[in-house]
């Protein structure tokens, strides 16, 4: 399992989309968001959490199909079917392996982008801390979704109409304790709920995702 | 008869509009699929039988 | 006798055949009946004035769209579990009919709480649940659509249709939590003593009675047609071969 992880990790490296793509993405929606806006710091700072999060969420969606294309088109899939290792194990190493690539980045980055949006002092805290609580859940819904749309021509699209539906709960909780610790309120039910979500999905979905790599592979 | 729907009457009749349209839309939509598929498949089964 | 018995195509084409011009009957005729005593013979409310009238639309659509979706949750459990093709391409024809049930709820709420709630949108929890019902029925469409192996399809869209119920579930708590609403509670339920008034609840009944039919008469239609569809495909493959 550890051998995988690293083989995904290294191609991801050297593939050189992973890391640099959905960062460049974050920054360049962060970026846009301003001028749609307009540059008045009171408005930037009370939407920057909500901003954060939708800028991760759709970093993190723009490579969720990278998960299993490659594999899926050079045939390793197959093998890492056959291999001894359980299905539930190789999608949850995949969900890992998309998560260091682009859940953690995004998660590093983001304080470093509220300060363009002028995120309130109070606020770095707990945009981090959500977003490295939320991003993990992320990673495993896209691995559910990028199973499920593994043969198909053209997934991307179909990809994200399936995904974006099942991010609903995430972000909600998400974005809600960035916004109440930004402000100064009390975080804990948000969080709770959060936490609970990302362990519910990392314990729950993998056997969902595994079903249909299952059936996709047949 | 007919009542006297005020000044909601933009929205009443609209909904109504709106619903019996969709409403009839599935419906015809419905249809039209069932007898195109039914007419296909009598067309191909007919073919499957004549060439034994 | 039981109830698998109409897992068998053939079977299910015959009786559905022989019950469904007494359904479809029957839909138009309460439909017909309680629209036209709603709009017509009953008074307006004494504040909502006429808009009033609306519910007779809204709140069956919203119910059927609901009890689609559970349908589809269902006959979904079945083909994962017994695998009766039958049970899939029903998942596969209910779909459509819940997102446009889906849809005549919004767009009726939306022409009522203009002149109500003063605007056509608010991001309200009932409401927002139900949009994002409408995006999970617009996924489960488009997956159906996308993949050419029928077999394959009926697998992937109700695993689709579990999870998405769990996360749908979720949503509608979290969207709870989110806002707290301007939506009025349930219009109707049985153990409660506020309820709608006399004048207005037996024509609602009516017109539930009367989506209710209309929803079983076309998931039987298009079930049918999506029996022969796949029975179509299934002679063309195999002449294809021979």
């Amino acid at each position: 399992m550890i051998a995988l992880l690293l083989r995904d990790l290294r191609l991801a490296v050297r593939a050189g989309g992973g890391f640099g793509l959905g960062l460049a993405f974050f920054l360049i929606v962060t970026v846009l968001i301003p001028f749609g806006v307009g540059p008045e710091t009171g408005l930037l700072s009370r939407i920057a959490p909500g901003v954060l999060w939708i800028g991760a969420l759709l970093a993190c969606l723009l490579s969720l199909d990278r998960i299993f294309a490659l594999d899926w088109e050079d045939g390793s899939l197959d093998l890492l079917a056959t291999a001894p290792l359980p299905m539930e194990g190789i999608v949850t190493i995949k969900a890992l392996a998309h998560w260091i690539t682009t859940g953690l980045p995004l998660v590093l980055a983001a304080p470093a982008l509220g300060v363009l949006l002028s995120l309130p002092p109070s606020g770095y805290l707990w945009v981090l801390v959500s977003l490295a609580l939320g991003t993990p859940a992320l990673s495993v819904i896209g691995t559910f979704g990028a199973a499920l749309t593994v043969g198909l021509k053209r997934g991307g699209l179909l990809l994200s109409i399936l995904v974006l539906p099942l991010y609903v709960p995430t972000l909600i909780f998400g974005a809600e304790v960035a916004r109440r610790g930004a402000e100064g309120l009390a975080v804990q039910t948000p969080l709770l709920m959060l936490a609970g979500i990302s362990f519910g999905t990392l314990a729950l979905l993998p056997f969902a995702s595994a079903a249909v790599l299952r059936i996709n592979l047949r | 008869m007919t009542p006297d729907l005020g000044k909601y009457a933009f929205a009443v009749l609209a909904s109504y509009g709106v619903s019996l349209g969709l409403i009839i839309a599935l419906v015809a939509l419905s249809l039209r699929r069932a007898r195109r598929t039914r007419a296909e498949l009598e067309k191909i089964e007919e073919r499957v039988k004549r060439h034994g | 006798m039981s109830i698998w018995e109409y897992a068998n195509p053939v079977k299910f084409i015959r009786t559905t055949d022989r019950i469904l011009p007494w359904v479809s009957v029957a839909a138009v005729l309460c439909l017909v009946t309680g629209l036209v005593w709603g709009y017509f013979f009953t008074p307006d409310d004494y504040r909502q004035g006429s808009t009033v009238k609306i519910i007779y639309l809204h709140v069956p659509a919203a119910l059927m769209a609901i009890n689609a979706w559970i349908m589809m949750l269902v006959t979904s459990l079945i083909w994962i579990i017994r695998r009766h093709h039958v049970s899939a391409l029903a998942a596969r024809a209910a779909a459509p009919v819940g997102a446009t049930f889906t849809v005549i709820a919004l767009a009726t709420g939306a022409l009522w709480g203009q002149p109500m709630w003063g605007t056509w949108w608010a991001w309200d929890p009932r409401l927002t649940s139900f949009l994002i019902l409408f995006l999970f029925y617009l996924g489960y469409m488009a997956l159906w659509s996308a993949i050419e192996n029928d077999d394959t399809a009926a697998d992937l869209t109700s695993i689709l249709c579990l999870v998405g119920s769990v996360f749908a579930l979720l949503s509608r708590y979290a969207v709870l939590f989110w806002n707290q609403g301007l939506h009025q509670g349930a219009s109707l339920s049985l153990d409660k003593e506020e309820n709608v008034a006399d004048v207005f609840w037996y024509p609602l009944l009516v017109c539930i009675a009367g989506f209710v039919l209309l929803f079983v008469a076309l998931v039987f239609l298009r079930t049918q047609t999506e029996i022969r569809a796949r029975r179509s495909r299934a002679l063309l493959a195999r002449e294809g071969r021979t």
